[in-house]
């Protein structure tokens, strides 16, 4: 028996999220660009003051969580549109959600130690 | 009056006969009174009758004509023949992403189905007034770019999100048959619509590519009515 189930009632709120997250990078990428080039890169230490200010560490801190989501809706979407095998499918899924709370563990660690 | 030679290719398989598929250099003369792709196609079935593809209206209401025109799909009765360039082959293949039965013939049955998933008819129990359900001008006018589809599938067919998933994605003439009947103002099933959608397979597989825009020959468009239709999810649970 091979029927095609479908309805898992979910999506929109990912959907929703990918595109808010977009909007946070898109900002994000902006500012910290001109900061970046208005001094901001200058040195070590100005980038460093630059980095370690609160206001910087909470829209970093708000990128990486955005990078992270992102990633994750669109690398499964991938996953979902290739990889038919639903053991194989739900490996990779879980690959990539422990490798993104990795990385994003890794980036906060980064960013508080500054 | 002066005849001119149009070239083809045109995919060719006849499972009865050929292992597989191939493209056949084809020409045929074709007069002044030619005006569409399917005139000169309906001369070429004259020449070799073997060559099988579906038409019938011949003027774009049926749907049953639609192919792969030079690469893009689109309905031969609606496609001008002053439109290709002079010299050139005609590229002819059926639709993309569903089997084919013979020559430019597709089975449909993967796209009806999805299209039939989405109950595409109005469901409202109130007993049925004497004459007719009324609508005010304004909300009938947001069926208006909807309930023109003639079903050919040239958009379905042309979303690689359909290709990879032709069973679990209802596809683009699919979700714009299902927006036409949760717009309807007359339809008393809007929630449980929106929950049959409301699934990552069945509607989110839709990545705005908007292949569907570019190929409808009716000129509608199934990425706004998608796109009304997550707008409505988005009202519905915020």
């Amino acid at each position: 028996m091979n029927r095609i189930i479908v309805g898992a009632h979910y999506g929109l709120k990912d959907w929703l999220a990918q595109r808010i997250s977009a909007i946070v990078m898109a900002t994000y990428s902006v500012f910290i660009g001109i900061a970046l080039a208005s001094g901001g890169a200058a040195s070590y230490e100005s980038w460093r003051a630059l980095m370690s200010g609160s206001v910087t560490r909470f829209a970093t801190f708000l990128f990486i969580v955005s990078v992270c989501y992102h990633a994750w809706i669109g690398v499964r979407d991938i996953w979902m549109d290739y990889v038919n095998s639903v053991a194989v499918r739900l490996t990779l899924h879980v690959l990539t959600i422990l490798g993104l709370v990795g990385c994003a563990g890794w980036a906060v660690q980064i960013l508080w130690r500054l | 009056m002066t005849t001119r030679t149009v070239n083809f290719k045109i995919y060719r398989y006849d499972p009865d006969q050929d292992a597989k598929p191939y493209l056949q250099d084809i020409s045929v003369e074709c007069d002044p009174t030619d005006k569409k792709l399917l005139d000169v196609l309906v001369k070429l079935k004259a020449k070799d009758d073997s060559l099988s593809f579906r038409r019938s209206c011949r003027e774009g209401v049926c749907g049953s004509d639609a192919m792969n025109i030079n690469g893009k799909n689109g309905l031969a009765c609606l496609t001008d023949l002053s439109s290709f360039v002079e010299g050139k082959p005609i590229v002819l293949r059926p639709l993309p992403g569903l089997p084919v039965i013979r020559d430019l013939i597709v089975d449909m049955t993967q796209f009806f189905k999805q299209y039939h998933s989405i109950k595409p008819y109005l469901i409202n129990n109130d007993p049925p007034p004497e004459r007719e359900r009324l609508q005010s001008p304004e909300d009938r006018e947001e069926l208006n770019g909807l309930y023109e589809c003639i079903l050919c599938a040239c958009c379905t067919t042309a979303c690689p999100s359909f290709w990879w998933n032709p069973d679990k994605f209802v596809g683009p003439a699919g979700l714009l048959n299902a927006y036409r009947f949760i717009a309807d103002t007359r339809d008393q099933a809007t929630s449980e619509r929106l929950d049959d959608l409301e699934d990552p397979y069945r509607l989110f597989r839709c990545h705005t590519i908007m292949n569907c825009v570019d190929v409808c020959p009716k000129n509608l468009n199934p990425t706004k009515a998608i796109g009304k239709i997550k707008d409505m999810m988005v009202k519905r649970a915020v």
